[in-house]
C-alpha cells in the first residue's frame, strides 16, 4: 500500500452538510479529549509528532504554536484556505468533503494556545467550499462546538469566514492578514512575525487547512506514534494533488518517504497513450521542474533543497513529451507577472523582464547574453524578494537551468540558425 | 548589548538595532534607496541586502535586527550583482531622461546607479507613459519618474494624516496616486509638499516658477520686489551645498540682490505685523468673550485642511492674513502709494520654504484688487537655489548686505515664525507685555520649543491663567482640532503648522529634510533670535511707524480691510 488514508478517511462516507454524520464517525471526540488535557501537554504531543506546516514552507508547527502560546491578550487563529497555487486542490477537497475535521483541528490549536477567534480565509473562487464551511460553522455553533463555554468548558471560541477576492498573493500569510483587515493584499516586513503582530495587530497563529486537519489525527494516535509515519525529514501523511498527463488524476494521501515515481505510476496509473514523461513540476507553479530521471526522489527528500523547493503544497504536475518546456515556463511566468503585488521592486520590475527574456526562448530568438541575463535575474529575484511569491516564482527557471541546461543551449543554437537562415 | 561581525570587523551595538543602523554607527556604508530616517521601514527596494552566515538568501539590512554572533558581509559579488540588477530593473521602468529632470545630479536613484557603476542596462525599457498631473498651482506629480518607494505615501498618511496618496493597481501596473488616479487637486491635498521633499527622484516636485521670475526681472515695466520668509535664511545654505543650518542673512540678501530685484524685503517684517494684529485679536477675544481658542492662520497647509475638512473650526481661526499675504497687500497699497507706483506695475515675489504658499498666493479672497494677486509668484527655497546656480553666484565670496527699508527691519520674535512654537512664543512676548503692563523678564518660552508633536504652555495674562498649545504636522493638528470641535479644548490660543518642525521643515525646503536636519535649522532660528537688537514685535520701530503713518492702530478699520480675511468651507479647489 502506498496510500495511508487518515485525513481523507471520511471522504464520501459522510455527508459534509451533516454534523451528525461526523459525530457518528467519532468526530469531535479528540477535541473533547483535548479539552480535558493540559495545554502544554497538547503542545508537547504536537512537538513529538514532528509535524511541519502543510502550506508549502514546511515550518515546524510546534515551534510556531509554542511561541504563539506564550503571547498574551486577545489572540487570533487564521486558517489559510486561499489555495491559489496552480495544480493544488487538496484544501478544496478537505473543505468540501469533511469540513468539521478542519473545525476540530482549529479548535484544538486554539484551545492549546489560548486563542479566542478564528478567521477562515477561503479562496474566492471556492464557492461550494465556502457554502459547506459556512453550514458546518453554523451547525457547530448550534451544537455548542463553537460559541460560549464550548461543551460545558471554560473555553469560548468563534469562527468567521472571510472570502478572498482572487489574488494569488493573499495565500502569503501577511498579505492574507492584510486582506482580512480589509486592505489590499500586500505583505508586510518581517519581523515582527504573525505570531507576535498579526491580524489587527494581535498575535496570530496562521496555518494551512491540511495542517489543522492533522491535529485531531496527532492527538488520536499520539505524537510519538505519528512521528513514525514518514521518514527522517518529515512525518505524517501528505495530500498530493496529482494532475497533468496521468491516467488517474486526483487527490491522494501518501505518507512522507514514498517516491514521486510511485505516486505517478502506481496511483496515477502512468502516463496517457504510453507517452514518456518529459518533466514533472512539483508543488505548483512556484515549484521545481525536474526530469524523469529524478522521480525516484522521496516526497520531501533533502535533495529538494538543492533548488530551495520541497514538495510545496503537494502538487505533482506530470508533463509528457508533447510539451515544450519553454511554453510551460512562459505560462508560469505570465501567471506570476499577473499576480505579483507590486510592493517590492525586484518582484514588481523583475517579472516583466523575465517574461521578456523567456519569450525570446519561446520564439527562437534567444542568445547567450539572454541566457546569462535570465540566470542572473532569476537568482536575484529569488534571493531578494520580500515575500514567498518572489522568492519561489523563479524556481521553475532555476531548476530547469540546472536539470535542462542542454535544452537552453539547444534553443540558443536553434535561434542562431533561425536568424541566419530566415533573418 | 549585541556582539556581531560585519565585514570581518567585530562590533558591539545596542539591542534591537537593525543591521543597517549598526553598520552605519560603525561607518560601514550600506546603500539604500527606499529607506528614509524618520519614516516607516518599508523594505521595498531591497537595495540594502546583505549576506548573513547561516541565513538563506539575502536579507535586507534595514529591517533585520541584529542578533548575537551574526556574521555579516555587506559587499560580496553576489550582493553587488543583486544591487546592480535591482537598480537596472528600476531604471528599466523609469523615465531616465536625467538631464531634463529637476533632480539631475541630486537624485537618489541616479546617485545609487552611479555608485554601483551601472554602465549598461541589460533590460528593455518597459515604461508605459502616463499623464503628468499638472493641475494645481503648487505640485507636479510625474508618475513616469516614480519608482514606487512609498515614502510619499508614508509621509502623507502617517506624518500628515491626509491619506491623499495611495498605492493603486497591482503588480507591474501598480502606481502611487490619489485614489482612482485622480488629480491632487481633486483630493483633499493641502499642498504641504512633504511628499515632494521626501521623494528620492523627480516624481513629485514643486511647480517651477523661476522662468516667470527671470522674465519679470528683465521687464522694464515692472518694479520687482521680493520677500524672504524667516525659515529660508537657515536652509538656503544646504540648498547650495553649504553646512546644514547655516545662518545666512546678509549673504542671502546680497545674492538675491544680484539676481536683479529692485527691493529685497523681509517677511519677518509682516510676521511682526501679524503678531500685532493677531495678538490684538487674541486680547479682544479674551476680553470680550469671543470665540476661543484662537487658532493661528499663518500656515496655508493648515488653512487648506480646515476649509476642506473642518468647517466647524473656521470661526476659531484668526482672521489675520498670513505674513506672506500681508506683505503682498502692503506692497500694493502702502508701498505703491508711498513710492507713487501703480500697483499693477509692482511685481511681488516670495521666497518661501513652502509649496502650499504657491496655492495661497493664487487665492482670490486674498486680493485687494480683484484682477491682480497681492503676491504674484512664490518660489521655494529650492527654486531660489536654482536661480543662484543659474546665475553662477558664489555664495561664499559675496558681501553681506542688509534688507531694504521700509520692510527690512524686524525682530527676533518674527524670525521665530520659522520654527514650530515660534508664533506662539512671539505672540506671548507681545500679549504678555500689553496685558500685564510690565516687561517680560524671560523672553524664551522653552516649553513650546522642540520637536515634540504637541506642546503646551501656561501664562499669566492679567488676571487670567491662559493655556496655549502648539502642534506641528497635520496628524498632530487633527488631535487639537478635534478637541476644539468637541468643546474639550482647554486652550485659549493654538498654533498649528502643517509641516513637521514648522516652516523650517516645509515642503519647499532643501531635499533631505530629516528630523536631525530640522533640529539644526531650529537651533539656528533661536540663534538668530538671540542676536537680534529687537526681540519683541511691538518694539519694531518700522511697525510703529507703519501704524502711525498708515494703519492707525492694530485691528483698526483700515488694518482690517487690508490685513484680514475670511474663511469658507470648500470641497474642490481652483
Amino acid at each position: 500500500m502506498i496510500e495511508r488514508i487518515e485525513l481523507t478517511k471520511r471522504f464520501d462516507k459522510i455527508d459534509p452538510l451533516s454534523i451528525k454524520n461526523y459525530l457518528d464517525f467519532g468526530g469531535y471526540e479528540v477535541f473533547k479529549k483535548a479539552l480535558k488535557m493540559k495545554q502544554e501537554d497538547i503542545l508537547n504531543e504536537i512537538a513529538l509528532s514532528r509535524i511541519t506546516g502543510r502550506g508549502g514552507a514546511g515550518f515546524p508547527v510546534s515551534i510556531k504554536m509554542k511561541s504563539f502560546a506564550k503571547e498574551s491578550g486577545f489572540k487570533y487563529v487564521v486558517c489559510n484556505a486561499d489555495e491559489g497555487e496552480p495544480g493544488n486542490f487538496k484544501d478544496r477537497y478537505l473543505m468540501e468533503k469533511d469540513p468539521h475535521q478542519i473545525i476540530e483541528g482549529i479548535l484544538i490549536s486554539a484551545f492549546s494556545t489560548g486563542a479566542s477567534k478564528c478567521f477562515i480565509y477561503i479562496r474566492g473562487e471556492y464557492a461550494k467550499a465556502i457554502g459547506i464551511m459556512k453550514n458546518a460553522i453554523k451547525q457547530a455553533y448550534k451544537t455548542n462546538h463553537l460559541g460560549m463555554n464550548i461543551l460545558g468548558s471554560n473555553f469560548s471560541f468563534e469562527i468567521e469566514i472571510r472570502r478572498g477576492a482572487g489574488a494569488y498573493v493573499c495565500g502569503e500569510e501577511f498579505a492574507l492578514i492584510e486582506s482580512i483587515e480589509g486592505k489590499p493584499g500586500r505583505t508586510r516586513v518581517k519581523p515582527p512575525f504573525p505570531t507576535q503582530v498579526g491580524v489587527f495587530d494581535k498575535p496570530t497563529l496562521i496555518n494551512n487547512v491540511e495542517t489543522f486537519c492533522n491535529l485531531p489525527f496527532i492527538l488520536r494516535i499520539g505524537g510519538t506514534e505519528y512521528s513514525k509515519i514518514g521518514n527522517e525529514y518529515a512525518s505524517g501523511t501528505k495530500l498530493i494533488s496529482l494532475t497533468g498527463n496521468v491516467k488517474n488524476k486526483g487527490l491522494y494521501e501518501v505518507p512522507y518517504g514514498r517516491t514521486i515515481r510511485e505516486v505517478i505510476e502506481v496511483l496515477g496509473g502512468g502516463v496517457n497513450d504510453n507517452k514518456k514523461i518529459s518533466m514533472v513540476q512539483l508543488g505548483g507553479a512556484c515549484g521545481a521542474i525536474i526530469p524523469e530521471s529524478l522521480l525516484d526522489m522521496d516526497i520531501d527528500n533533502e535533495k529538494f533543497n538543492i533548488f530551495d523547493s520541497k514538495m510545496g503544497a503537494g502538487a505533482i504536475i506530470v508533463m509528457d513529451e508533447s510539451f515544450d518546456m519553454f511554453d510551460i515556463i512562459l505560462k508560469n511566468m505570465e501567471f506570476f507577472q499577473h499576480e505579483t503585488c507590486g510592493k517590492c521592486m525586484p518582484c514588481r520590475e523583475g517579472h516583466i523582464q523575465v517574461l521578456n527574456l523567456i519569450k525570446k526562448f519561446v520564439r527562437y530568438s534567444a542568445n547567450e547574453k539572454d541566457y546569462l541575463s535570465l540566470e542572473s535575474l532569476a537568482q536575484v529575484i529569488h534571493e531578494t524578494a520580500l515575500c514567498g511569491l518572489g522568492q519561489t516564482s523563479m524556481t521553475s527557471i532555476i531548476s530547469t537551468m540546472k536539470f535542462f541546461k542542454e535544452d537552453y543551449q539547444q534553443r540558443i543554437k536553434e535561434s542562431l540558425f533561425k536568424e541566419e537562415y530566415y533573418g | 548589548m549585541v556582539n556581531l561581525r560585519i565585514n570581518n570587523i567585530d562590533i558591539t551595538v545596542k539591542d534591537n538595532m537593525t543591521i543597517l543602523e549598526a553598520a552605519r554607527q560603525h561607518n560601514i556604508n550600506i546603500p539604500t534607496l527606499c529607506h528614509y530616517p524618520d519614516l516607516h521601514i518599508n523594505s521595498d527596494c531591497r537595495i540594502c541586502v546583505v549576506e548573513i552566515e547561516g541565513y538563506k538568501g539575502l536579507k535586507t539590512s534595514c529591517s533585520t535586527p541584529v542578533s548575537e554572533g551574526m556574521n555579516i558581509s555587506t559587499n560580496t559579488p553576489k550582493i553587488l550583482n543583486a544591487r546592480k540588477t535591482i537598480t537596472e530593473l528600476i531604471l528599466s521602468n523609469h523615465d531616465a531622461t536625467c538631464t531634463s529632470c529637476v533632480r539631475n545630479m541630486r537624485c537618489e536613484l541616479q546617485e545609487l546607479a552611479k555608485n554601483l557603476g551601472i554602465d549598461i542596462n541589460r533590460f528593455e525599457n518597459v515604461l508605459v507613459k502616463k499623464e503628468i498631473d499638472n493641475h494645481n498651482p503648487a505640485l507636479i506629480r510625474n508618475a513616469n519618474r516614480c519608482i514606487k518607494c512609498g515614502r510619499c505615501i508614508d509621509v502623507c498618511k502617517e506624518v500628515q494624516g491626509m491619506h491623499v496618496l495611495e498605492i493603486i493597481g497591482r503588480g507591474h501596473e501598480m502606481e502611487i496616486a490619489p485614489a482612482f488616479g485622480k488629480y491632487l487637486s481633486d483630493e483633499s491635498c493641502t499642498f504641504c509638499g512633504q511628499c515632494a521633499n521626501v521623494c528620492p527622484v523627480g516624481a513629485i516636485i514643486e511647480k517651477d516658477n523661476t522662468n516667470t521670475v527671470w522674465e519679470k526681472l528683465y521687464d522694464p515695466n515692472y518694479h520687482v520686489m521680493v520677500q524672504v520668509a524667516p525659515a529660508v535664511r537657515v536652509s538656503i545654505g544646504e540648498e547650495i551645498g553649504l553646512k546644514t543650518g547655516l545662518i545666512s542673512n546678509g549673504k542671502l540678501v546680497s545674492a538675491i540682490k544680484r539676481l536683479g530685484f529692485n527691493n529685497v524685503y523681509d517677511t519677518d517684517f509682516t510676521a511682526d505685523l501679524t503678531i500685532m494684529e493677531e495678538g490684538t485679536e487674541l486680547i479682544n477675544r479674551i476680553k470680550t468673550g469671543g470665540v476661543l481658542p484662537l487658532m493661528t492662520s499663518c500656515c496655508p497647509g493648515w488653512i487648506n485642511l480646515a476649509e476642506q475638512e473642518y468647517p466647524e473650526i473656521l470661526p476659531h481661526i484668526s482672521s489675520c492674513k498670513s505674513p506672506q499675504q500681508m506683505f503682498g497687500t502692503l506692497a500694493k497699497t502702502y508701498f505703491a502709494e508711498k513710492e507713487n507706483i501703480d500697483p499693477k506695475d509692482i511685481y511681488v515675489v516670495s521666497i518661501m520654504p513652502c509649496t502650499a504658499k504657491k496655492y495661497e498666493a493664487t487665492r482670490k479672497e486674498l486680493r485687494i484688487d480683484n484682477e491682480n494677486p497681492d503676491v504674484d509668484i512664490v518660489l521655494t527655497t529650492r527654486e531660489l537655489g536654482k536661480m543662484f546656480r543659474q546665475m553662477g553666484i558664489d555664495f561664499d565670496k559675496i558681501d553681506e548686505v542688509e534688507f531694504d527699508d521700509p520692510f527690512g527691519i524686524s525682530t527676533g520674535a518674527a524670525v521665530l515664525f520659522g520654527a514650530t512654537g515660534g508664533v506662539t512664543e512671539a505672540a506671548l512676548r507681545t500679549v504678555y507685555e500689553i496685558l500685564n503692563n510690565k516687561p517680560l523678564e524671560d523672553l524664551e518660552f522653552k516649553s513650546v520649543r522642540g520637536m515634540q508633536g504637541i506642546k503646551e504652555a501656561s501664562v499669566k495674562l492679567g488676571d487670567l491663567e491662559v493655556r496655549v498649545a502648539v502642534s506641528h504636522s497635520l496628524a498632530n493638528a487633527r488631535v487639537l482640532i478635534e478637541d476644539v470641535i468637541a468643546g474639550t479644548s482647554p486652550y485659549a490660543f493654538i498654533e498649528i503648522m502643517a509641516c513637521p518642525g514648522g516652516c523650517i521643515g516645509g515642503g519647499g525646503q532643501p531635499y533631505g529634510t530629516t528630523n536631525d536636519v530640522r533640529l539644526k535649522r531650529i537651533a539656528s532660528i533661536y540663534e538668530v533670535d538671540g542676536n537680534m537688537v529687537y526681540r519683541k514685535s511691538h518694539d519694531n520701530p518700522s511697525i510703529k511707524k507703519l501704524y502711525k503713518d498708515y494703519l492707525i492702530e492694530p485691528n483698526s478699520t483700515k488694518a482690517h480691510h487690508l490685513l484680514h480675511t475670511k474663511y469658507s468651507m470648500r470641497s474642490g479647489k481652483a
